[in-house]
């Protein structure tokens, strides 16, 4: 049987374990059977060209676990962020774990999809939100929809500014092979309000914590959606940390849709995996709104990390801001696709985008390709991108005075890399990403982070 | 100190210096004048330790070692400095991370111990105080968006900072105004003493009227064609260097 047969047939053992909202069961009903007819993309589609998904697309995969794996704090505590407080939800293999999360009902809603989804209470709120903006032509966001029940749910109701920031923290245990994991998570910023949230994902293997490797274990492969909805004047900022072994593999779906006079951001920090795919689209549907999209990605190995981005400018006024840096070491390979579109009536628009890339293994490679299609004509488009070596003439700047040339190149790398944090406001979370950068590029750089 | 002898340098195969001959002591300031085009950075590029020079013929003794294969942080390290004429913009990395990787990589290839922090700073709140500088300017990313001259007093910063031995000025005075330019110099003067020795690189005088060189050599044609005191340059800025 195909991995595709194989989920499809999952289907129905599945949906007699969920809960039984209407509207929910519809869509997920409806997403496997378009599932059925469009199957998994191959190198065939413009949009996979570059990225060979079917290496992970395992027959083995199961959406199934067999048991819950419970993990002590002592193993996981560097993977929150530390030193402030936060509120947090875990999942571990995919699903809940309340030993090490802080939800909360008070203020706002900051809990997980699968209560809201069984309470009738939240029935109108998913009625008016949940799998309103997700591309249903999309194979791996129509997987997500199909068994669409555990992730995050945040709501923040109107002019509420969170005291804290949210962590998302997907952490796979290692002790089960062939996972295949489909977290959903649905965020909503009602009028005027404020939040900041960081989602990481993380194994235990690869901290040397737990080598619950045994013969013939297939990594787990994680296809999560995220879907956002930042109503008027509302502010959020997003962090991705995907910082995983070298053998696990994501595919991302965020669809952020924004409305007048907000501003969103995404920062992507892809540090490792064995195929990372994210797929991040932005929707602008109001004047004056502000989209960020930022990214830094460090790879070594095989490894190879996937960006394509989409901003949709349909209405005037409005500006989006995208930044990516990447430092390919080894083998590792990248790609940057980053789409634009501005509709007729979005005149006035200043859509800005950068893609720049060092190429340090001999053996490393880029794609990157800006795909701009503009039908206003009172509009800023700007693209660029660049595939390089570090510079020659910084590098002889810093070994005239006294640096050695590996210290010199680790100062170049994380100076490349480093620029892309100015936006980022939370001091802890910015703190323990310029360590990872530094590690990552593996150098002492004679300075206190 | 230093001591130059025959120095033929090619770049792509393209001859630059042919057969110079230099001999710097301590204490001693030498400028070194001469028109576009005549190898006055190549000079100051292969006493530093640019690799993309090379060197077909002769020899560069410092402190009586050939320092021919040693790379530029290996000089660095036995107090060889070089202030650029343009200094490279590296955002991202700030002045005072900038100063503290440099003085501590040098500390450590002499086999001494890292600075002790409170001793770092006051070190830089004084030679930053020398050269006029704001301590916001030192938290600013390395000479990004800096002025010609924040860029220069930021050379001459790092030159106070490193102490140096021998110290190498391409065309510090370009890009200066009269205010900066007596800022630097004034700078510069203070760390001069006995066993230190600078040679200035400049085409025009006005720099050594606030530096005041011991001996002033005119660069043509990849050497030296003519060697004197301070007059010489005044000189040159009467007759131009057609009359050599």
């Amino acid at each position: 049987m195909s991995l595709k047969e194989k989920l499809v047939s999952s289907f129905l053992a599945f949906e007699l374990d969920a809960d039984i909202n209407s509207d929910v069961h519809d869509i997920r009903s409806k997403s496997i059977k378009e599932f059925e007819k469009i199957g998994f993309p191959d190198k065939k589609h413009e949009y996979w060209k570059y990225t060979p998904i079917k290496k992970v697309l395992n027959e083995k995969l199961t959406i199934f676990k067999k048991k819950r794996h419970l993990i002590e704090f002592e193993k996981v505590k560097d993977f929150f962020l530390g030193g402030i407080e936060s509120y947090k939800i875990v999942l571990i293999d995919g699903m809940y774990d309340p030993l090490w999360s802080n939800t909360t009902h008070k203020g706002a809603d900051i809990c997980i999809l699968s209560s809201v989804l069984e309470n009738e209470k939240y029935s109108n709120v998913i009625s008016k939100y949940f799998n309103k903006i997700v591309d249903d032509k999309e194979s791996f966001s129509l997987l997500n929809s199909s068994f669409s029940k555990e992730g995050a749910y945040i709501h923040v109701p109107k002019n509420i500014e969170l005291d804290k920031p949210i962590e998302i923290i997907h952490i796979n245990s290692g002790g089960e092979s062939s996972l295949m994991l489909q977290p959903r998570n649905l965020i909503i910023l009602e009028k005027g309000s404020k939040a900041q949230i960081v989602e990481s994902h993380y194994s235990l293997i690869g901290n040397n914590i737990s080598p619950y490797t045994f013969p013939g274990y297939i990594d787990p492969l994680t296809n999560t959606l995220t879907e956002i909805h930042v109503e008027e004047n509302a502010n959020l900022d997003y962090y991705k940390i995907q910082n995983d072994l070298e053998t696990t593999s994501i595919i991302d779906n965020t669809y952020i849709n924004q409305k007048k006079n907000s501003t969103a951001s995404c920062h992507t920090f892809s540090f490792g995996g064995n195929i990372v795919r994210n797929n991040l689209n932005f929707f602008q549907n109001g004047k004056n709104i502000n989209s960020i999209m930022k990214g830094i990605t460090i790879l070594g190995s095989n490894q190879h990390t996937d960006h394509h981005t989409l901003v949709h400018h349909a209405s005037p006024n409005c500006e989006s801001y995208q930044e990516y840096k990447g430092i390919y070491n080894d083998k590792s390979t990248g790609v940057f696709n980053g789409k634009v579109v501005v509709d007729k009536i979005a005149q006035k628009i200043n859509a800005f985008q950068q893609n720049n890339n060092l190429l340090v293994g001999d053996h490393s490679s880029v794609n990157t390709k800006p795909q701009l299609e503009i039908f206003a004509d009172d509009v800023k488009c700007s693209h660029g991108c660049t595939i390089g070596q570090l510079d020659k003439s910084a590098l002889f700047y810093l070994k005239t005075r006294g640096i050695a040339e590996k210290e010199a190149k680790g100062l170049l790398t994380y100076a490349f890399a480093n620029n892309v944090l100015e936006n980022v406001k939370m001091q802890v979370l910015k703190t323990k990403i310029k360590k990872i950068i530094a590690r990552k590029i593996g150098v002492n750089l004679g300075f206190e982070l | 100190m230093l001591k130059i002898e025959n120095l033929h340098v090619s770049i792509e195969d393209k001859a630059i210096l042919n057969g110079l001959n230099l001999e710097v002591n301590p204490g001693e300031v030498h400028a070194i004048m001469g028109p576009n085009g005549s190898g006055k950075s190549t000079l100051s590029a292969v006493i530093a330790g640019n690799e993309d020079y090379e060197v077909t013929k002769g020899n560069i003794f410092y402190k009586d070692e050939n320092i021919e294969d040693l790379s530029a942080e290996e000089r660095a390290h036995k107090g060889i400095f070089m202030s650029f004429q343009y200094p490279v913009e590296i955002p991202g990395v700030t002045v005072t991370n900038f100063i503290k990787t440099a003085i501590n990589s040098n500390l450590k290839a002499r086999g001494l111990k890292e600075m002790p922090a409170n001793e770092m700073l006051k070190n830089i709140r004084d030679k930053a105080a020398l050269l006029e500088i704001d301590s916001k300017f030192l938290s600013r990313s390395l000479n990004e968006g800096f002025s010609g001259g924040e860029k220069k007093r930021n050379e001459i910063f790092q030159m106070a900072m490193l102490n140096p031995t021998l110290a190498i000025l391409d065309e510090t005075d370009s890009g200066l105004d009269i205010d900066a330019l007596r800022i630097v110099a004034n700078g510069v003067n203070k760390l001069r003493n006995e066993n230190n020795a600078i040679i200035v690189i400049t085409h025009y005088q006005r720099l050594l009227d606030h530096i005041i060189p011991d001996y002033v050599h005119v660069l043509q044609d990849g050497k030296i064609a003519k060697s004197g005191d301070k007059n010489l340059a005044l000189q040159l800025e009467e007759k131009g260097y057609d009359w050599i």
